[in-house]
């Protein structure tokens, strides 16, 4: 009997004349303690597939099943790190994660709960930040926050939503380390959604391709018998390694692709830029800045 | 052209005033000869300023023991509208139908100028006190509601997800999660409602005659004592500046991200 089983799961959007289909016909098995990732195009239902798993939306038709009892609102046995690290910015990093850590475990005492909350911190490397505020943190030490806050809950499986595809590559690299580590001692089962098949390749043990949307369905499951730890460098010139990521790129690229339709549609974005509500009201407040007069663009990189 | 000189922040906003003070000189020399001119009115009112707190008679007082007076009914008012307007404010945020069932009374009542709601304050309470906070609480509530109310809406989607993957109760959402999200919406809408409520006591003041900035104003208008008015006009301005900027720190004090 699988872990995570979901069976003939569609779900579409949109009101009955213009509804497209997003996923259709989604079967998938998740035996305990495996990581599996899920890589496809953005915009193919990726989102809309950890979503489901979440319970955060339910599905048109078809049922998803963890530990043979049926999934139907979301709840703290599954820990979900979201692309967009959903953190309280009005919390610390240790209130962040100590409010999931007193919701779950309300019966624990409250040294116990922040023992356990600063355990998590310290597993993430982030007890120097402790005190600190989301938005005094870099990227990549608020997706730690995010996974920190996930585990704590001690959940039955972690769903990672295309948790790193916002950082910068070298802070990826280190965080797909540092996941892999902390599930080789946790042992927990995870669901990666990724659009980066290498990620997928250096991380599970096992990938799945979906297809492009709409109507995306789950392409053949792919074992990646790679040994663990597995290296960044030397994986590029393992034959093996080689071969999957074929695999899975000619699905992604030929049957996968054959079904997308192509939309052309031009979007007018309105040409001014947000006017920053922080400024002071007085008679001298800047006027409105339109795009095409801006000369410069600064952009910050941690 | 930057940093010219270091005093411009202090320099630039004094030459605006030494216009002002020209333009009224010249208005009072010349056309307008009812209108005090600027020494005039500080002679006339130097008493006033340099006792601020001395108690004469019931209609002669120094002007900040005036202001106190206005402040104190201000701040009952005041807090009414918030106590009041802040969870009409979430519930209209939160329930689409109850927005809909509400949202055009809103808008109907509120452009009513507060000269208007005075009288049925009267009616309602036959005392000037009472009629005065009803109708400052009910002029200022408005911005605390709609503001409160666009807050809700504009939560992200994504704090409400952390909320329901946790599964925090009804209550634990609101105040963990809706509330905090919600304050920077809320505090500028605190910041307009002060706003109108220091507008509204004036007006309330000089219509019930009760003791204060405003009434103080229309007495000394009825004395013939125009230096005062002016005085009274510079105090009402002043002292609404500052509450402004003071609801301005405590807005940024409770900005979150």
């Amino acid at each position: 009997m699988p872990f995570l089983e979901l069976k003939n799961v569609s779900k579409g959007y949109g009101a009955k004349d213009e509804r497209t289909e997003v996923l259709r016909d989604i079967n998938l098995q998740i035996e305990k303690g495996e990581f599996v990732a899920i890589v496809g195009y953005s915009g193919a239902g990726k989102t809309t597939l950890i979503s489901l798993i979440a319970g955060l939306a339910k599905p048109d038709s078809g049922t998803l099943t963890l530990n043979d009892l049926e999934i139907t609102e979301p709840g703290p046995d599954r820990g979900i790190v979201f692309q967009n690290y959903s953190l309280l910015p009005w919390l610390t990093v240790y209130e962040n994660i100590y409010l999931a850590v007193d919701q779950v475990f309300p019966n624990w005492s409250a040294a116990k709960k922040q023992q356990h909350t600063d355990k998590y911190i310290a597993m993430v490397s982030l007890s120097p930040a402790r005190e600190k505020r989301p938005a005094e943190l870099s990227g990549g030490m608020r997706q730690r926050v995010s996974v920190a806050r996930s585990l704590s809950i001690d959940p039955q499986i972690l769903l990672l939503d295309e948790p790193l595809s916002a950082l910068d590559a070298l802070t990826r690299a280190t965080l797909q380390d540092e996941i892999v580590r902390i599930w080789e001692t946790d042992k927990k089962t995870v669901v990666l959604i990724t659009n980066d098949v290498d990620e997928g390749l250096l991380m599970a043990d096992r990938i799945i391709p979906l297809s492009a949307g709409p109507n995306a369905t789950l392409g053949p499951s792919i074992q990646v018998d790679l040994p663990r730890p597995r290296d960044r460098k030397a994986i590029n010139h393992n034959t093996r390694f080689q071969e999957i990521r074929r695999e899975v790129i000619d699905y992604l690229l030929g049957t996968g692709a054959r079904q997308r339709t192509t939309v052309t549609r031009k979007l007018f974005l309105p040409d001014i830029e947000p006017e920053d509500l922080s400024v002071p009201r007085n008679l001298f407040r800047k006027r409105p800045v339109r795009r095409q007069e801006i000369k410069t663009e600064t952009m910050e990189i941690s | 052209m930057k940093d010219k000189f270091k005093f411009d922040w202090l320099l630039l906003p004094l030459l605006g005033a030494a216009f002002v003070l020209i333009i009224w000189t010249a208005t009072s020399a010349t056309w307008a000869k009812g209108l005090p001119s600027p020494v005039k009115t500080w002679t006339g009112s130097k008493l006033y300023i340099e006792k601020p707190f001395e108690k004469r008679g019931e209609q002669d007082q120094g002007i900040l023991r005036f202001t106190w007076y206005s402040l104190q009914m201000v701040i009952k008012g005041y807090l009414i509208a918030l106590i009041v307007g802040t969870p009409i404010g979430f519930c209209l945020g939160l329930s689409k139908t109850f927005g809909k069932i509400f949202d055009p009374i809103i808008q109907i009542l509120r452009p009513v100028s507060p000269l208007a709601w005075l009288p049925l304050g009267l009616i309602l309470f036959q005392r000037p006190g009472p009629s005065a906070l009803f109708t400052i609480a009910l002029c200022a509530m408005w911005p605390t509601v709609l503001n409160t109310a666009v807050g809700v809406r504009a939560i992200p989607q994504d704090y409400l997800n952390v909320a329901k993957v946790l599964k925090l109760s009804r209550w634990k959402t609101l105040f963990k999660v809706m509330v905090p999200a919600t304050l920077p919406y809320m505090f500028t809408g605190f910041r307009l409602s002060l706003g109108i409520a220091w507008l509204v006591i004036v007006a309330a003041e000089m219509l019930t005659g009760s003791p204060g900035v405003g009434g103080f104003l229309w007495q000394e208008y009825n004395s013939l004592i125009y230096e005062h008015i002016i005085l009274c006009i510079l105090t009402i301005g002043i002292t609404g500046f500052i509450l402004d900027k003071l609801m301005g720190l405590m807005e940024k004090r409770f900005k979150t991200a």
